[in-house]
């Protein structure tokens, strides 16, 4: 084990883990945001740069600071190695600037966009973002496009951050899913306008931080925090069948997989739980499920918003 | 007349072939190394040399060999950078055109001292007719004993092939070019783990320049410590110079390092002058990616001492007042070139070559182009200035791989030096507009 101080908190963890893992361990604010890493994505991470972390010592051994901020999501920690996150004036100042690059060209549609309320870059804007910008030249704009019949990728909204391509190639056994062109002419696509035909394509949906991919048969039916989350398993030869329904009175609007606190899919009894595109699309009927009970959702989330009843009781006595 | 190792032969009518190549010592350094040295003398005497990365970075060659993981079972394998594409530069492709078996008699030796069974020269795409010359000096060297099986009776196999290019200028950082070799798109990879751990296909590899590749075999030749006395301090040996701009001869030269830069502009054995007897007013001393001088720090120094053509005394002063040797693309302006022009010029390079993994250098370097862009056609606010110094800095440092680096330094180093001409564009926006360079500038769409 080897230990290492995030923001003034020791914690000690597997050699080779990453400073972003080590600071997941720790959990609250420490953590830095990640847009683009994704732990069951093998090869994500370091894209994004919104993890960057400034190092004040690199080890026990060689205590001198790295000159550069480092992306914490791909340096891996070393024993006696101080990171500063939340106390690095540096690293705020960088991931607002990163902030504004991301912004450039995604826009702040959040009244209509389906992420609103799950969407990691909302939150990093909020902390982050400045009321205005300072880009004055013409944003890119795309038409929306259909991968499949189920899926929509609206490129306006993409921050190509690749974990969808990595999805795509790593549950999928075509490669029809990438990236063309370079620079800012980037574009997230299919090949050749093929669709990804394949039963877990729908993950896309659920690793894409922002509202740039969508799921057809939900697509502007409403507000997440207007629907309550709720566990649910069901039998499925395709996958493990644990998902969340999200629920309208007896409807089922949507089903997702179950993600952890950092937005990632979550390990059930050390399997994952992709989902599959059955289970995804077509289960919308509740009988289909074996509702489990309600989802435990962050009280600081918006889709807590109304689900909480208040103890006036105790609330009078904390103003006292 | 300054001594020439590399380019010593260029010019002998049938350079190219292997006979007259031959007929010139070509291959002495084969016979030396594999019948008299191991690999670890050769790796000895390139550290002994002193000899530097002439690709740019400058980093120990010997040390970079150093660092190469040696597993057991485990191929290792040499690459060679003919990526060339960096704006100002085209030394590489002049060594390749002249002389290729040099090339081919560098990466013999090199893969030897490494213990690679397997190398590559990756040739840029744009450089077709480079890579059928290259391509045929492989050929007959593999005709003549010196690739393929037991070279020279020696029990050493080396088999080298020719990796061409898309055309891509991120494909000549080292892991994006790593990446292009295996068959994918052209992406840096996050580092570490390093190439020297694991590169092509997850094995060991090094990555050098052809300067580089092509430098060992003088060092073996001669001996590392011969090599060194060629120089200045940490600059040792020879280097290849592409100059263009306005001066009298542009061309290719080889120079010994440690030449007055006054000398390399205005003699007559080297660039002659400036073209049209117009004064300097500025100098980009190693290709496109490193900080603009202008008229006043070329020559010299801040301090006042002579600047010189070496790694050392071009990078004096740090970025404030220095500027770097990098790839050796030395581009001269004079008095009549527009610096906002020419910035927006490059700027418009790195964004469109920018891979677009990283947020900064993707979205950066596009603004920064739009917002030069803006600036020289007349349409440019006073903010605008500041605007891209402060893009620039958020650029810096933060991307995967040094292009973001490459596409902030030169807009920095522009505005620091000449602000008043980007501030003469925001008051002058017609006369910005209605300058001719003999360019169709209003063929670049305003977007």
């Amino acid at each position: 084990m080897v230990k290492v101080i995030i923001d003034d908190i020791e914690v000690e963890v597997e050699p080779g883990t990453t400073i972003l893992n080590a600071a997941r361990k720790i959990g609250g604010d420490v953590v830095p945001p990640a847009m683009c890493y994704y732990s069951k994505l093998q090869g994500s991470g370091g894209k994004c740069r919104t993890c960057l972390v400034e190092v004040a010592a690199g080890s026990a051994a060689d205590p001198r600071p790295m000159p550069k901020l480092v992306a914490s999501c791909s340096t891996p920690v070393m024993d006696g190695m101080v990171v500063k996150n939340k106390t690095s004036e540096r690293v705020y100042d960088n991931r607002a600037a990163v902030t504004e690059f991301l912004l450039i060209n995604h826009p702040l549609d959040c009244p209509i966009c389906d992420q609103a309320g799950e969407c990691h870059l909302q939150d990093l804007g909020f902390e982050h973002g400045k009321e205005g910008t300072r880009y004055e030249e013409k944003r890119r704009t795309f038409d929306p496009i259909d991968i499949g019949d189920k899926i929509k990728l609206h490129m306006n909204r993409c921050i190509l951050c690749y974990r969808c391509v990595y999805t795509a190639n790593q549950l999928t056994d075509q490669r029809v899913h990438g990236v063309l062109h370079r620079g800012d002419h980037a574009e997230i696509s299919t090949y050749i306008e093929k669709a990804i035909d394949n039963d877990f394509s729908g993950n896309v949906i659920d690793v894409c931080p922002v509202g740039a991919l969508t799921d057809k048969t939900f697509r502007f039916k409403s507000r997440v925090w207007f629907l309550k989350p709720m566990e649910a398993s069901c039998e499925c030869t395709k996958c493990a069948g644990k998902a969340v329904v999200w629920m309208f009175g007896d409807e089922i609007y949507r089903v997702t997989g179950r993600k952890d606190k950092y937005g990632e899919i979550e390990d059930i009894d050390g399997k994952t739980a992709w989902i599959c595109n059955e289970c995804r699309f077509d289960k919308k009927d509740k009988t289909k499920w074996n509702i489990e009970g309600p989802r435990v959702i962050n009280r600081h989330s918006v889709i807590s918003q109304n689900k909480y009843i208040v103890d006036e009781r105790l609330e009078t006595k904390k103003l006292n | 007349m300054g001594r020439k190792l590399l380019l010593e032969h260029a010019n002998v009518p049938g350079i190219e072939t292997f006979e007259v190549y031959r007929r010139n010592g070509g291959y002495r350094s084969v016979e030396k190394a594999l019948k008299t040295m191991s690999p670890q003398n050769v790796v000895e005497e390139v550290q002994a040399s002193g000899l530097r990365g002439r690709g740019g970075a400058g980093f120990p060659t010997g040390m970079k060999w150093s660092f190469l993981a040696k597993p057991e079972g485990v191929p290792r394998y040499l690459l060679c950078n003919a990526d060339e594409s960096e704006p100002g530069t085209f030394k590489d492709r002049y060594l390749m055109e002249k002389i290729p078996h040099l090339l081919v008699e560098g990466m013999i030796v090199s893969s030897y001292a490494l213990g690679c069974n397997q190398s590559y020269i990756y040739i840029r795409g744009e450089y077709m007719w480079v890579l059928e010359i290259v391509e045929k000096a492989i050929a007959e060297a593999y005709a003549n004993g010196f690739l393929g099986k037991n070279i020279l009776g020696s029990g050493y196999d080396l088999d080298l092939a020719i990796a061409p290019g898309g055309g891509a200028y991120i494909c000549g950082e080292e892991t994006a070019l790593i990446e292009s070799l295996e068959g994918k798109r052209g992406n840096p990879r996050i580092k570490p783990p390093f190439p020297a751990v694991k590169g092509l296909w997850g094995c060991p590899t090094v990555v050098n320049n052809v300067e580089s590749i092509a430098a060992v075999v003088p060092i073996v030749n001669d001996g590392g410590a011969e090599y060194a006395k060629i120089g200045i301090g940490k600059s040792t040996g020879t280097k290849l110079i592409s100059a263009c701009g306005n001066l009298v001869k542009p061309g290719v030269y080889e120079i010994e390092l440690g030449l007055s830069v006054e000398e390399f502009i205005y003699s007559d054995e080297w660039c002659g002058g400036i073209a049209n007897g117009k004064k300097i007013k500025a100098c980009v001393p190693g290709g496109s990616s490193v900080p603009i001088l202008p008229a006043n720090l070329i020559t010299k120094t801040a301090e006042g001492t002579d600047r010189l053509m070496s790694y050392e005394s071009l990078a004096e002063g740090g970025f404030a007042t220095g500027s770097m040797l990098g790839s050796g693309g030395f581009i001269v302006f004079d008095e009549d070139q527009c610096i906002v022009r020419n910035t927006w010029n490059f700027a418009r390079f790195y964004a469109h070559e920018s891979c677009g993994q990283c947020s900064p250098c993707r979205e950066g370097t596009g603004w920064m182009e739009k917002v030069l862009r803006r600036l020289e056609h007349g349409q440019g606010h006073m903010h605008d200035i500041d605007l891209l110094a402060e893009i620039n800095k958020k650029i810096e440092g933060n991307t995967i791989c040094p292009l973001g680096d490459a596409a902030a330094w030169p807009v920095a180093a522009a505005i620091r030096h000449f602000r008043e001409e980007f501030e003469w564009h925001v008051t002058h926006p017609d006369e910005a507009v209605k300058r001719n360079f003999g360019i169709a500038s209003n063929h670049m769409p305003l977007v």
